[in-house]
């Protein structure tokens, strides 16, 4: 099972969720079809046994497309793997729901809040399959040099500055961050992959990667190469 | 391995996208909580990035959670989930 599905809660932090609802000023209610999932399952006996089996049924028909939406770039995966897969993610995901029924809020459908558990649960099972045999590159495999030649000489030298720049930068991380940000950002690592090779968490691993990057921009404003595409408004 | 990379407007491309999101941004467990909110903020056309910009950021620099938010919302606009 994921661990990041039933990882320790944030308890003091309010989600974006609570901020827009605050916001706005509204409180709404989970809609009629939501509630009565949720005392389905709050129910016992044939009543909960049958909630349950309708909501596996929706969470393998979720995790059968979210495969069958990655397959294609794994081609070590085949039919019988697949579908293995689909049931251990449906499994898992609905362990998952019935074990944090009580946080379902009714912000979205019940539904929708559901097959998010599938969705991620598969896409873990799919990447974390597909590496179980490959090595984890944690040294840079691949890093950009300018063309020779290149379209112009002021493009060449800029071009060829901040990838020089952004090197060094990245030979100034600590160890651990620079393992993390060379595989995730430069090598295309899955970060759960990542995460179950080092014995960590999804979440844990960000948190290295996003220091990581703080520090990179740090360092290239400090020389002047400040990168301001991606500011958030 | 190197490879080759022809002018400067690409470099800072690339750069831009290895280096991620410059704003506050939610962490990965913070957007699991909310994926379902944003997904159908989408699809009912609201601006989601804009009502949640710390998600809108998480997703720009998490390929992991990205790949979760495309799936959820293909899903929906497929017809599943209902």
């Amino acid at each position: 099972m994921f661990a990041f599905l039933d990882g320790p809660r944030f308890s003091g932090s309010v989600t974006e969720s609570q901020r827009a609802a605050v916001a706005s000023g509204v409180t709404v209610p989970p809609d009629l079809v939501s509630q009565s999932w949720v005392a389905r399952l709050n129910r016992s006996g044939a009543e909960r046994d049958a909630a349950v089996a309708e909501l596996h049924g929706l969470l393998l028909r979720t995790a059968r497309f979210e495969i069958n939406r990655r397959w294609a770039a794994f081609s070590n995966l085949y039919g019988a793997d697949l579908d293995d897969l689909a049931w251990q993610s449906a499994d898992d995901a609905l362990m998952s729901i019935v074990r944090r029924l009580g946080d379902f809020r009714g912000d979205s459908q019940f539904t929708t809040w559901a097959c998010k558990f599938a969705i991620v649960e598969a896409g873990v099972k799919v990447r974390r399959h597909a590496w179980r045999t490959r090595e984890i590159p944690l040294a840079p495999a691949f890093w950009p040099v300018v063309a020779d030649p290149a379209p112009g000489p002021h493009q060449h030298a800029e071009a060829r500055d901040l990838l020089w720049a952004l090197r060094e930068e990245v030979d100034r991380l600590t160890g651990r961050q620079r393992e993390v940000f060379v595989a995730i950002a430069l090598n295309d690592v899955p970060i759960d992959v990542l995460a179950e090779r080092l014995n960590t968490t999804r979440g844990a691993l960000y948190k290295v990667l996003h220091d990581a990057r703080r520090k990179l921009r740090t360092g290239l404003e400090a020389r002047g190469l400040g990168i301001t595409m991606g500011e958030q408004s | 391995m190197t490879a080759n990379m022809p002018d400067g407007a690409d470099a800072r491309v690339l750069a831009e996208r290895l280096l991620g999101p410059k704003g506050p941004e939610l962490t990965c467990e913070e957007c699991f909580d909310v994926l379902d909110v944003y997904v159908e903020r989408e699809l009912a056309d609201a601006d989601a990035g804009a009502a949640m910009p710390a998600m809108r950021a998480h997703l720009a620099g998490c390929s992991a959670c990205r790949d979760d938010y495309d799936s959820l919302l293909a899903l929906l606009r497929n017809g599943f989930g209902a």
